[in-house]
C-alpha cells in the first residue's frame, strides 16, 4: 500500500480513537454502562414455577405470560430498567424445572421486592368436584368455608396453604387470570333480590374472546350449580348459576369495602398470575458495597494499565508506543462496544474484559518479538515488519481461536455468572484479534522507515544489537 | 537446549504438585461457598463494629449456625443456614449491637438446588472446553502429523490446563479459602489464558517443523521444539510479567470483593507460564516415539 495512504488512514483512525473516547466520556448520562446488580446494588431474586399442572405443550407459553405479568407488575412500582427472565434447568434425568429471574436494580430491601411480585393475584375459576354428591357437597363447602376463617390468608400470599386433609368441594376448569383482559369497579345496582346490596362495590370481570368461550362452557355445564371463583388459592364468591353466559363478562361480589375492591381491581388488572410461584433464592448487595468496589477495581486497572504503557514503552521503545496507542484504541472500541449493544457489566464480565486485555497485550508482544527477531536476521525495517507480522499472525489467531471457542462453549452452557464472563472474554479475544492486525499493523507501516539505521535499530531493538 | 535436556525433571516436579494438588483438594476439601451449597450471607456494617465476640455471643442463642468474620473495617460477613424472611428479621433484631442498627449491606439466600446447578453446569462447560480444545488443536496441527500425531499436541494442551487449573486449585483448598462464584470466574480466566499460552509454544515449533521440511534439514525433534521454547521465552515471560502486574494491582489496591479473584488468577498465571514452558514442549518431546538421535 502507499505509504502516503497508509499514514492518512493511520491518522484517521486515531482521530476515530478520539471521537469514540469523546463519546464514552460524554454519553454517560444518555447512554450509561449498563451494571449487573453485584456492581450497581440491587435485589436478584430466583422463583421456582409450579407448573406441574401446565400440560407440556403449554408450559413455554405460560412462562412467557407469567413473565409479562410480573414485568407489568413491577413496572406498576416504577424500579428503573427491572429485568424478569425465564430459565429452565435440568435436575436430574427427567425433571425439568422453570424458573423466573427477576433483577430490581436499586431495590435493596429483599421483603420490598418479595411483596412487589407476591402481590399478583392469582386468579382461579373452579367448578364443583363431580365425584361428590350433593350432600356431601354441602358438607365439603361448609368445610372449605370454616377453614377459610380460621387460617385466614395473609395478603398478598401466592400459593394455597396446603392443608388437602379436607374434601375439596371444587376442581379446577382451564379458566384462570390468564384469559382475563381487564377489571373494573362497579357498583350494585338496585334490582330484584338485592336491594339490601344495592350501592356495594363489585367486581366487574372482562374476558378474552377465549376466556368468554371457556366461561360459556363452564357456565352451561353448571346451570342449577355453583362455580367458585379463587382469589389466591381461596375462594371468595360462589355464585349461583342460573343460566349459560356468553358475553365473555362476570362480576365477583363478594363483601368487599370501597378500598379493597379498588386495591383488587388495580391487581387484576395488572395481571393475575397463569402460573403460580415459590421463592427459591433471593440476593441482595447494597449500591455502596458496588460503588466502592467498582472504584477500588477502576484504580488498580488503571495502575496496571500504566504499568503496562511503561513497560510496553521501555523495553519495545517505538513499536511499544504504538502498542500502547493500540491498546487505548482497543479500550474505547471495546467500552464503546460494552455501551452500544448493551452488555451488562458483572464483576465476572470486568474479569472477561481484563483477561481479554492480557491476550491483546500478548498479540502486541508477539508481534514485536518477531519484528526485532527478524531485524535480528538482517532484513530491512519494512521486510522485518511484514514478516514478523505473518508469523505472529498464526499464532494469534490459532491462540484466540481456541480462546473463543472456550468462550462460546462457556456461553452456551453456563450459569447467568458463567455468561458474564464468557460474554465480555469472547468479544474481547475477538476485538483483540481484529485491531492487532488492522491498528497495530496499520500504524506500524505508516512509521516503518525504510533502511535500518542506527537510530532505527535503537527504536525499534530495545538495543539488542548484534 | 536446557528444558528439553532436563525434561523429566520439570515434568516430574509438575506431576507431583498436582498429585499434591488433588490429594489436597480430596482429603482436605474445598471450603464451598453457600453459592455451591445453599444457605444464607449476611453483610453488615457499623458505624463503630463491635468486637467479634460480642457479635458471636448475640447469635449464640439461635439454630442460624452462624459463622461470623469481620469484613472491611466496619463490617461482618455471617454465613448460616438458609434463612427465611422471619429468620432474617430476628438476626437483624439481634445484630443491634451497642446501640447501633447495622446496615445490611447483602442478604443472600440459595436454594440448594441452584448451588448444585452452578457446580455441575461449571463442571460439565470445563469438560465440554477441554474436548473442543483437544479437537480445535487436532485440527490446527494436522499438518504437522510427523514426527508426533497432532491428536498429542491437543492433549498435551488440556493437560497442561488441568494442571494450571487443578494446583491453583488445590493451594486455594490447602489455605482454606472460601471458594465462592468468584473462584469459577478464576477458574475459567485460567482457561482462557493457559491455553492461549501453550498454543503459541506449540505454533512456533509446527513453524520449526514446516521450515525444516520446506529447507530439507533433518533437525531432531527435541532440538525443534527446544528451539521453539527459546524463541518464545522472551514473549511467554514479557506476557506473563505484564498480567503478574495487572494482577498485583488488583490485589494490593483492588476491592476487597475481588482479592481472591486476583489471587487465584495470579497463581494460574504463574502456573500456566510454568506450564507453557516446562511442561507441555517437553511432554511433546518426551511422548514423541520416534526417538530420533536426541
Amino acid at each position: 500500500m502507499n505509504r502516503i495512504i497508509l499514514r492518512l488512514l493511520a491518522i484517521t483512525l486515531l482521530i476515530g480513537g478520539v471521537l469514540l473516547g469523546w463519546f464514552i466520556a460524554t454519553s454517560n448520562d444518555t447512554k450509561p454502562f449498563q451494571l449487573g446488580l453485584d456492581l450497581s446494588g440491587g435485589t436478584h431474586l430466583e422463583y421456582k414455577a409450579l407448573i406441574s399442572e401446565i400440560p407440556e405443550v403449554d408450559r413455554k407459553d405460560s412462562m412467557e405470560a407469567l413473565r409479562d405479568v410480573i414485568e407489568r407488575r413491577i413496572n406498576l412500582f416504577g424500579v428503573s430498567e427491572p429485568s424478569v427472565q425465564t430459565e429452565t434447568a435440568r435436575l436430574g434425568q427427567d425433571e425439568k424445572q422453570y424458573r423466573l429471574v427477576v433483577e430490581l436494580p436499586g431495590v435493596t430491601d429483599v421483603q420490598q421486592a418479595i411483596d412487589m411480585i407476591g402481590q399478583t393475584p392469582l386468579l382461579e375459576f373452579k367448578e364443583k368436584n363431580p365425584d361428590l354428591s350433593l350432600e356431601e357437597f354441602q358438607q365439603a363447602l361448609e368445610d372449605a368455608t370454616i377453614r377459610l376463617i380460621e387460617n385466614q390468608l395473609p395478603e398478598g400470599a401466592v400459593v394455597a396453604s396446603d392443608s388437602r386433609d379436607f374434601v375439596e368441594p371444587f376442581i379446577s376448569t382451564e379458566l384462570t387470570g390468564a384469559y382475563l383482559k381487564r377489571s373494573r369497579l362497579e357498583f350494585q345496582q338496585a334490582g330484584a333480590g338485592n336491594a339490601l346490596n344495592t350501592g356495594s362495590p363489585i367486581i366487574a370481570l372482562e374476558f378474552t374472546k377465549e376466556g368468554g368461550d371457556l366461561f360459556a362452557d363452564i357456565t352451561e355445564r353448571n346451570i342449577g350449580s355453583v362455580v367458585a371463583i379463587y382469589l389466591d388459592g381461596a375462594p371468595i364468591s360462589t355464585p349461583f348459576v342460573q343460566q349459560k353466559i356468553t358475553g365473555g363478562e362476570a362480576v365477583i361480589t363478594g363483601s368487599f369495602t370501597l378500598e379493597e375492591s379498588k386495591i383488587l381491581v388495580g391487581r387484576l388488572n395488572s395481571g393475575a398470575l397463569p402460573v403460580p410461584v415459590q421463592l427459591l433464592s433471593t440476593e441482595s448487595i447494597g449500591a455502596s458495597l458496588g460503588a466502592d468496589a467498582v472504584n477500588a477495581g477502576m484504580m488498580a486497572g488503571l495502575y496496571g494499565l500504566i504499568f503496562i504503557g511503561a513497560f510496553l514503552l521501555l523495553y519495545y521503545r517505538l513499536p511499544g508506543l504504538i502498542a500502547v496507542v493500540a491498546l487505548g484504541m482497543y479500550g474505547v472500541i471495546m467500552l464503546t462496544l460494552f455501551k452500544i449493544i448493551p452488555v451488562t457489566l458483572t464483576a465476572a464480565g470486568i474479569a472477561g474484559f481484563i483477561i481479554s486485555v492480557g491476550i491483546a497485550v500478548d498479540a502486541n508482544i508477539l508481534i514485536f518479538e518477531r519484528m526485532k527477531e527478524e531485524l535480528q536476521h538482517g532484513r530491512g525495517a519494512y521486510d522485518a515488519l511484514r514478516v514478523g507480522f505473518d508469523r505472529a499472525w498464526l499464532s494469534i489467531r490459532d491462540g484466540n481461536i481456541s480462546s473463543i471457542i472456550s468462550a462460546v462453549i462457556l456461553f452456551w452452557f453456563g450459569t447467568s455468572l458463567i455468561k458474564g464472563f464468557a460474554l465480555t472474554f469472547g468479544i474481547g479475544v475477538l476485538v483483540s484479534m481484529i485491531t492487532a492486525i488492522t491498528l497495530t499493523r496499520i500504524m506500524l507501516f505508516a512509521i516503518a522507515p525504510v533502511k535500518v539505521t542506527k537510530i532505527v535499530r535503537a527504536l525499534f531493538m530495545s538495543g539488542f544489537n548484534k | 537446549m536446557f528444558i528439553i535436556k532436563n525434561k523429566w525433571i520439570f515434568i516430574t516436579i509438575a506431576a507431583i504438585l498436582s498429585l499434591a494438588a488433588v490429594v489436597v483438594i480430596s482429603v482436605k476439601g474445598l471450603n464451598l461457598g453457600i453459592e455451591f451449597t445453599g444457605g444464607s450471607i449476611v453483610e453488615v456494617s457499623y458505624e463503630e463494629a463491635p468486637e467479634l465476640a460480642t457479635v458471636n455471643a448475640a447469635l449464640a442463642g439461635f439454630d442460624f449456625n452462624a459463622l461470623v468474620q469481620p469484613f472491611g473495617d466496619d463490617g461482618y460477613i455471617i454465613r448460616t443456614r438458609e434463612l427465611t424472611e422471619a429468620d432474617r428479621g430476628v438476626l437483624m433484631a439481634s445484630l443491634e449491637l451497642n446501640e447501633q442498627i447495622p446496615q445490611l449491606e447483602r442478604f443472600n439466600t440459595i436454594g440448594p438446588t441452584i448451588g448444585s446447578e452452578l457446580r455441575s453446569k461449571a463442571l460439565l462447560s470445563i469438560i465440554l472446553v477441554a474436548i473442543a480444545i483437544i479437537f480445535f488443536i487436532a485440527f490446527a496441527f494436522r499438518k504437522v502429523a510427523e514426527p508426533v500425531s497432532s491428536w498429542k499436541y491437543g492433549l498435551i494442551a488440556v493437560m497442561a490446563l488441568a494442571h494450571d487449573v487443578i494446583i491453583p486449585l488445590g493451594i486455594f483448598a490447602l489455605v482454606g479459602k472460601e471458594a465462592t462464584t468468584l473462584l469459577v470466574v478464576g477458574l475459567l480466566s485460567i482457561i482462557g489464558l493457559s491455553v492461549n499460552d501453550t498454543i503459541v509454544v506449540f505454533d512456533r515449533t509446527r513453524e520449526n517443523l514446516n521450515e525444516n521440511a520446506s529447507e530439507n534439514n533433518k533437525e531432531p525433534f527435541a532440538k525443534t521444539v527446544g528451539r521453539a521454547i527459546r524463541q518464545t521465552m522472551a514473549r511467554s515471560i514479557n506476557t506473563s510479567l505484564t498480567l503478574i502486574a495487572v494482577l498485583s494491582a488488583l490485589l494490593i489496591f483492588g476491592p476487597d470483593a475481588t482479592k481472591d479473584l486476583a489471587f487465584i488468577l495470579l497463581l494460574g498465571t504463574f502456573f500456566g507460564t510454568y506450564s507453557s514452558i516446562f511442561l507441555a514442549s517437553p511432554l511433546l518431546v518426551a511422548w514423541n516415539k520416534k526417538k530420533d538421535a536426541e
